[in-house]
């Protein structure tokens, strides 16, 4: 009886990803084009969000500056999807050293922004090693806020402050759908694929070691694991994630501009991470959910009507923030996992042992 | 009625159970000891008449129930807890660790202080050195010294003698024993040097994985032949 | 227990108030030192320099990291003694400019300047009590969400109950200039150093002096030990909170006649502040006052003299600064080193 009951519980997951998959592929069917719009955002924000949980919910390192990555992510597709003559003809100069090429269709360039995002994202993590969880965050924040004056100042390849334009791309194969429905595959695709490299790396010895450093780096240590390996691949395959969400992101509106990555977007990646649960990849999903949905309810409440909701919708999120965390420190996803649990053993953790974060 | 009493305590830091029923008792006037091996539960046996783990059972101090009772409260009854590692204020001077020390008691510092300076006259003259400067047996007396600075009527101590040459050991126990002997003073001492401990406690308890295993006067457990083996060494 | 290890300080065989007061004046001294020198430099590389004009900049840097150096001292404050960074502290100092504001439109300045500080100080304390004290000892991200979320709040609650336009803000000191060895310096920069510095003089003198600044000391030292003794640590963890939302009201106050009062007011400011703070040791007071000036000063020169930089490049400029200054000494200039203890 035992033996079902374990196989049945392993099965969970597989099944349930079908299940995913399956609405995925569905879903168009019953919704108009905003609804899919939304969720075509959801899946975005998801991947980005998944990176976000592997650095700090994995190997626990507090990033503040994961709206950087996205926003790297997005101005290489952009520049590539373009490429030079593209640029050009939007009156850009970008320098000659830069290895634009001529134009690519702007599905190939989700994988080479998650690449070059990566190496960026490497790039960061070997300075990150100095840095201890304070000035970490600092230095995460510093390149949060730096990047759109950056990207502005170097106006002559970014597109200052007007940001570029790109071309909505064609449904290939000549399928009969539109060019939002295939985008929503498309980063759905994606997301899949995300979800699967993720569940992949979490569950495999690297998942092992950056769980043993995040929970002791001492400790991990003397088990043999090199903490400034692990933490710097953890740092690049985050930023490689959120790459990939910031092509998608470009593709998906057609147009990149620095104001679209304030420093707030990297709080709120952070505090949807949170919510969503670290440590679990599923709480990617609800982070992504929270992220797009949340502040229209907040100004709307569904519950009671409210004019100060209305006019302060920044009150309710925040207020919503800290009233979260009270009751669910270890977020949704472990909130759900504690409610099988308890269906299974009878007992209910509110805390989960995973989530202390030192 | 004792002073101290613990019925049936059981205590766990998060998940792990540390005490399964541990009882005893501390009449006024006693020095009572606590002996065992790393890990038993004597620290955290301690720990829980301070309030700092989550206990199940009674204990209560002059009559007094104090288990749910926060650590302030517990302190500003009269209980002195030196912890291990003597607790003191690292980066404070030697006289700003006594003034803290006035915090619980009943606002004579000024006298109380003077007396403590009798039995450690050094620390006058080093008022001003942060505390983390001392040597670990003027740590150790700085810690005595502070806790006997709020009057207590229970001092408990957690391994006085751990990491300290064996004449300081001496000396330390030897004021112990002096404050028990003139001023009435009840200690409940925590130690895994069992031999001095013996010699200055009238009484003891020997826990083992977290329960009381044997508990007597001092005569009984010196001759107690388990005791004398994996303790006392003969 | 844990004592951190020392940092290296020459032995010098003086008390400890000699040392401090030795180290004190070389410090000043040495840093007028550097000033002259980054100035000689100027001479050479700047086409159109006078010493007067750099030493107005230098003055007004000041003034400026006097603000950032109020709210670092505020965030080292609550750092210190409770081990959380509160990214709200901006946004408290913004709503107590706020408050404020109202208070000076029925009495005078300096009347309202006092109650804004009690306003503050009894709302930095119920906070902690109400807000901070149900997530004190969750993990650390949990409580980094809290206060970025009682940020958002406050920004919100503010733009709801005074309207998000800006706003001009009065004052004390007049709008006016003034010459001290030939270089002109306006007196408000004068006025905000004086206010800084008499902040700091009493809040040193609180925790050297008072019975109640030592506890807070030994709370910050360690929390258990002072239970032990007695210490009500959740009341003096309050005063703590109270403590720095008064040092933020300040640095508000001190910075809205400039900066124009609006609820983003004190965002850039708090990262400079943060930046002070890590940059002078995120545990240091000292560190925390030092990192500001210096930080005012740095980027008034780089934003003055380095045309690259100019306006907008400043802020990323100082935060390059303070990656390299952290990389060679992660702990900052006046932190203590953590020794891991296994």
């Amino acid at each position: 009886m035992n033996v079902v009951r374990r196989n049945l519980g392993r099965a969970i997951g597989p099944a349930l990803f079908l299940a995913a998959a399956v609405l995925v592929i569905l879903m168009p069917r019953f919704m108009g084009e905003f609804r899919l719009l939304q969720f075509t955002l959801v899946a975005i924000y998801a991947i980005a969000l998944i990176g976000l949980n592997i650095l700090t919910g994995y190997s626990g390192q507090i990033s503040l500056g994961h709206g950087a990555f996205v926003g790297v992510g997005a101005y290489t597709a952009a520049l590539l999807s373009l490429g030079r003559p593209g640029l050009e003809a939007l009156q850009l100069d970008p320098p000659s050293w830069m290895p634009l090429g001529d134009g690519m269709r702007p599905i190939f360039t989700i994988p080479i922004a998650a690449l070059v995002t990566g190496l960026f994202g490497l790039l960061i993590g070997v300075p990150a090693l100095r840095l201890g969880g304070i000035s970490l965050a600092l230095a995460t924040l510093a390149i949060a806020v730096s990047f759109p004056i950056v990207m502005k100042r170097f106006a002559e390849v970014t597109g200052g402050g007007g940001g570029i334009n790109l071309n909505l791309p064609e449904t290939p194969f000549g399928w009969d759908i539109s060019t939002r429905h295939w985008l929503f595959y498309e980063a759905w695709v994606t997301a899949g694929i995300v979800f699967l490299a993720g569940w992949l790396l979490t569950r495999g010895r690297i998942g092992r070691a950056w769980r043993a450093i995040r929970d002791g780096e001492v400790a991990a240590v003397s088990s043999g694991v090199n903490p400034a390996l692990y933490k710097t691949f953890a740092f690049g395959v985050s930023a490689a994630f959120a790459g990939a969400a910031g092509a998608l992101l470009a593709i998906e509106t057609a147009y990149v501009n620095p104001d679209t990555f304030p420093v707030g977007i990297s709080i709120l990646l952070l505090a949807s991470a949170v919510i969503g649960g670290l440590g679990s990849l599923a709480g990617a999903i609800f982070g992504a959910l929270l992220y797009v949905f949340l502040p229209i309810y907040a100004q709307k409440p569904p519950i009671f009507s409210f004019e100060f909701a209305d006019q302060a919708p920044g009150v309710v999120f925040g207020v919503f923030l800290i009233v979260i965390m009270l009751l669910l420190p270890g977020g949704i996803a472990h909130f759900f996992r504690a409610l099988v649990v308890a269906a299974r053993t009878g007992r209910f953790r509110r805390r989960s042992r995973t989530s202390e974060l030192a | 009625m004792p002073l101290l009493e613990l019925t049936d305590v059981h205590a766990r830091y998060g998940p792990i159970r540390a005490l399964h029923g541990v009882s005893l008792t501390v009449d006024e006037g006693e020095v009572v000891a606590i002996l065992g091996a790393n890990g038993a539960g004597k620290t955290t046996t301690l720990r829980s008449i301070s309030s700092m783990t989550r206990t199940n059972g009674e204990i209560r101090y002059s009559g007094k129930r104090i288990a749910r009772r926060s650590p302030e409260y517990v302190a500003r009854q009269g209980i002195a807890h030196v912890p291990e590692g003597r607790g003191l204020f690292p980066e404070l001077s030697v006289w700003e660790n006594l003034r803290m020390g006035g915090v619980a008691g009943r606002g004579a510092f000024d006298t109380e202080v003077k007396r403590v300076m009798g039995y450690f006259p050094w620390i006058e003259r080093r008022r001003d050195q942060p505390a983390a400067t001392l040597s670990g047996g003027e740590q150790q007396m700085l810690a005595l010294g502070r806790a006997l600075v709020s009057q207590p009527r229970l001092l408990m101590l957690d391994e006085p003698s751990l990491g300290l040459a064996p004449t300081i050991v001496r000396e330390l126990f030897g004021t112990v024993k002096q404050l028990n002997e003139e001023e009435g003073l009840t200690v409940l001492v925590v130690e895994q040097n069992a031999t001095i401990a013996l010699e200055v406690a009238s009484r003891a308890y020997v826990l083992e994985v977290g329960k009381v295993a044997v508990e007597g006067t001092s005569d009984e457990l010196r001759r107690h032949e388990g005791v004398r083996k994996s303790y006392l060494g003969y | 227990m844990a004592i951190p290890a020392r940092p290296a300080l020459p032995a010098l065989d003086v008390s400890p108030a000699a040392r401090t007061l030795i180290l004190g004046v070389g410090g000043f001294l040495g840093s007028i030192a550097v000033l002259v020198l980054i100035g000689l430099v100027l001479t050479q590389t700047e086409e159109v320099f006078t010493w007067s004009g750099y030493w107005q900049q230098v003055v007004s840097g000041l003034a400026q990291g006097a603000i950032f150096a109020s709210l670092a001292l505020a965030l080292v404050l609550i750092y210190r003694a409770t081990d959380i960074l509160n990214f709200a502290q901006g946004e408290m100092a913004t709503f107590t400019t706020y408050i404020a504001w109202s208070l000076m439109n029925h009495m005078s300045y300096w009347p309202a300047f006092a109650l804004t500080l009690a306003i503050a100080f009894i709302g930095g304390a119920a906070i902690e009590r109400t807000i901070i004290r149900p997530v004190e000892h969750r993990p650390e991200i949990v409580i980094v969400i809290v206060t970025i979320g009682l940020l958002i709040a406050l920004n919100g609650l503010a733009a709801w109950i005074w309207n998000p336009e800006v706003k001009a803000f009065d004052s004390p000191f007049p709008n006016r200039t003034t010459e001290i060895g030939g270089v002109v310096v306006a007196i408000q920069d004068l006025g905000v150093l004086g206010v800084t510095l008499v902040t700091v003089i009493l809040l040193w003198a609180f925790f050297r002096f008072t019975a109640l600044g030592l506890v807070m000391r030994a709370v910050a030292n360690s929390q258990d030990a002072s239970r032990l003794l007695g210490v009500r640590v959740g009341w003096m963890l309050a005063l703590g909170w109270g403590l720095a939302a008064v040092l933020g009201a300040i640095a508000g106050m001190m910075a809205a006649p400039s900066v124009f009062l609006d609820p983003n007011m004190m965002l850039i400011i708090l990262i400079y502040s943060f930046a002070a703070a890590v940059l002078g040791g995120i545990d240091s007071p000292v560190g925390a006052i030092v990192g500001g000036l210096m930080l005012g000063v740095l980027i008034n020169l780089l934003g003055t003299y380095v045309d690259f930089i100019g306006g907008d490049l400043r802020l990323p400029a100082a935060l390059v600064v303070l990656l390299i200054v952290l990389l060679i000494r992660p702990q900052g200039l006046f932190g203590h080193k953590v020794v891991r203890r296994v």
